[in-house]
């Protein structure tokens, strides 16, 4: 892996080898604690994955992609997950078709307009927030304002006793989830380009937006692309939004005739509630089934993960390789 | 901000140029609006179990899991009326459940930071890379199955012995669920993030300052807590802030292994005190939310949901803050 994928920056200068024989006992300690710590993470990390991989081979069976979930107490017959991936892929779906150009509008408007100042720094600050705000907090404010008559026809609507729960809701609250991260790593992106792309183009006679739209976006296609991947390994991950937006029932519950618009209407799961219903947390109590569903949620974001490591690394000019890389990238707030 | 173009040619293109500023702004004004309503939504629809309660709503009496059982069977306690809710419970076992992984979290991020720039040898800096990339990713119902199916039983069977179950059992059931396994699994889903912002800005510490550290004999460890740990320290911060947010509003995993009784676990009981459940407040949200159609019930969940709302707005805040004193130093963390 080239370096400039690196989470971690590059190694600081070292000064020349010195031996710590020579050192006090608290800092060779300290030392020691300092290794322990290292290869305890890679072991931390090793173990995490080993154990979902041996579950997942012992529990996936090909069966389980291609069958509905069954109400039953035994494993045997308690069927497979085919409706929590498309729920999966649903959600991810709406959230991200959201979330994508609105995320690249904002991070476009902060990095290259910004005009009133102050709404500029409250549109930075509230974005800050938003990447902070828990999800389950996000869920219940979904809930208050898509529970309202107007907008019941995104769900079920409030006559038939449901609380605004359907793919259309929970994908939107999803959206929230996806947003800082667009946001953050467009802007990141758009901020690391050379100012002489942009006085070349002004030289040109161009205004700020055809720059923005014909020059600077182009240019951060893989900043974009990465932020946008990162949000959906977020929104696949999230749990606490489908749960209470989605209603996590056992099947993907249409409403009405209308076949996509139905589905979208309607109620579902995604494999993470799916993973926690069947957890001994939940009703389910299935663990087979548990463990199977999470192996694969498991495959889902790792491949994710390996998009954006590869995206960034397109995105780099070799020059570049060696910056200091960061959080943002995590966390998805702006810094 | 850009600076700004110095030729606009044509009246047209200025117009489009005007039109699209005004669009962009708008949607990020939309934006910044939604995130305001949400403030005040939450808040409003949270006001009837504070006003109710007052400030007691944030202090101890009767048992807590009682008194949401009861809102959702709109059978109120004798005495009391239906939204009579202390939340003292839940809010230490939030606290506990913070405190304790972020305080780990801290001391074994700050070394694996150090490990990272300054002594690990390049193929093992090149794994620890996609390492914390991976325990960063992996989705919290995960950490909640591994938790609930492979951690919480090892410790069931082998670190809580029989007679410490039979010490407690006439108050609270000790089955693995408890406040050492959620700590533990919460610091390793917080480790990253800390990792990532401490190592980031003890790498940018200007090399001609450990040097000159080094010049003067100091050993390369006294070098790096001296100089390196000292400069780096507001970043250090911003990581902890940051991951005290993560840490309390993290439902799922919580809900899985925390034992979810709302048992305020306490400290004088000694090694049992680890063993003891917790609930923290997320976690009782997700729990709970099966009742946000019944009125009482729905009040106090908000409640509890503006409780983790204002915490983590003024976490966002101190994190800003706590990064400012870097840019004195010209690092970006």
């Amino acid at each position: 892996m080239a370096a400039g994928s690196s989470m971690l920056p590059a190694a600081a200068m070292r000064p020349p080898r010195e031996r710590s024989s020579s050192w006090p006992l608290v800092d060779r300690l300290c030392y020691g604690l300092c290794w322990a710590t290292g290869i305890g993470l890679c072991l931390i990390a090793t173990a995490i994955v080993i154990f979902m991989l041996v579950k997942g081979i012992a529990y996936l069976r090909p069966s389980l992609f291609v069958s509905s979930p069954a109400p039953s107490l035994h494993q045997s017959q308690s069927g497979g997950f085919s409706d929590p991936i498309i729920g999966t892929l649903i959600v991810t779906a709406i959230g991200t078709v959201i979330a994508a150009p609105l995320g690249v509008a904002i991070a476009t408007w902060l990095s290259e307009f910004a005009r009133p100042a102050w709404l500029a720094r409250a549109v930075e600050s509230a974005i800050e927030m938003l990447a902070g705000v828990p999800s389950i907090v996000l869920a219940i404010f979904g809930l208050l304002i898509l529970s309202q008559g107007f907008l019941s026809f995104l769900s079920q609507g409030a006559a038939q006793g449901s609380l605004g729960e359907s793919f259309f809701d929970a994908g939107i609250v999803m959206s929230l989830l996806a947003l800082p991260l667009v946001v953050g790593s467009t802007r990141e992106a758009l901020g690391q380009l050379p100012d002489r792309l942009r006085e070349a183009s002004y030289a040109l006679g161009k205004t700020r937006s055809t720059t923005s739209r014909h020059v600077l976006l182009p240019a951060v296609r893989p900043g974009i692309a990465s932020g946008i991947v990162l949000g959906m390994g977020r929104i696949i991950g999230d749990t606490a939004i489908v749960t209470i937006l989605l209603g996590s029932t056992l099947k993907n519950e249409p409403v009405g005739h209308v076949p996509l618009l139905g589905t979208l209407r309607g109620t579902g799961s995604t494999l993470t509630s799916y993973v926690y219903n069947n957890s001994p947390a939940g009703e389910g109590n299935a663990h087979e089934k548990a463990y199977a569903a999470a192996f694969v949620l498991l495959m889902i974001v790792l491949a994710l993960n390996a998009t954006v490591t590869h995206l960034v690394n397109r995105g780099q000019a070799p020059r570049e390789r060696r910056r200091l890389f960061l959080p943002g990238r995590l966390m998805g707030g702006s810094r | 901000m850009r600076r700004m173009p110095v030729l606009q040619r044509g009246r047209a293109g200025a117009a489009t140029d005007r039109r699209a500023e005004l669009t962009l702004g708008l949607l990020a004004g939309v934006v910044l609006v939604l995130i305001a309503a949400m403030v005040v939504t939450v808040l409003v629809k949270a006001w009837p179990s504070f006003s109710y309660n007052g400030l007691s709503w944030f202090g101890s009496g009767g048992d807590v899991d009682t008194q949401l059982r009861v809102m959702r069977e709109s059978t109120p306690l004798p005495g009391h009326g239906l939204l009579y809710f202390r939340a003292w419970p839940l809010i230490w076992g939030t606290l506990l459940t913070t405190i304790i992984a972020v305080g780990l979290g801290l001391v074994v991020s700050t070394f694996a930071a150090i490990f990272i720039t300054e002594f690990a040898p390049g193929w093992l800096r090149r794994t620890l890379d996609p390492v914390i990339r991976l325990l960063a990713a992996v989705p919290s119902v995960i950490y909640g199955l591994i938790g609930i199916l492979a951690l919480a039983p090892w410790i069931n069977e082998h670190l809580i012995s029989n007679s410490r179950k039979q010490s407690v059992i006439y108050v609270v059931q000790l089955n693995g669920t408890d406040l050492a396994t959620a700590t533990l699994i919460l610091m390793v889903m917080i480790l990253p993030i800390m990792v990532a912002i401490s190592a980031n800005a003890l790498a940018a510490v200007p090399a001609s300052w450990r040097e000159g550290s080094a010049a003067l004999g100091v050993n390369r460890w006294r070098t790096i807590w001296r100089v390196s740990l000292r400069t780096a320290w507001p970043a250090i911060a911003a990581a902890t802030v940051l991951a005290t947010a993560r840490a309390l509003g993290e439902a799922v995993m919580l809900a899985m292994v925390s034992g979810s009784r709302g048992f305020a676990a306490n400290p004088l009981d000694g090694l049992t005190f680890l063993f003891e459940p917790v609930r923290p407040l997320a976690a009782s949200i997700l729990q709970e939310s099966e009742g946000l159609t019944i009125g009482p019930l729905a009040h106090t969940i908000y409640a509890m949901g503006a409780v983790l709302l204002v915490s983590a707005t003024m976490l966002s805040l101190a994190g800003w803050a706590a990064k400012q004193p870097l840019k004195r130093y010209g690092i970006r963390a």
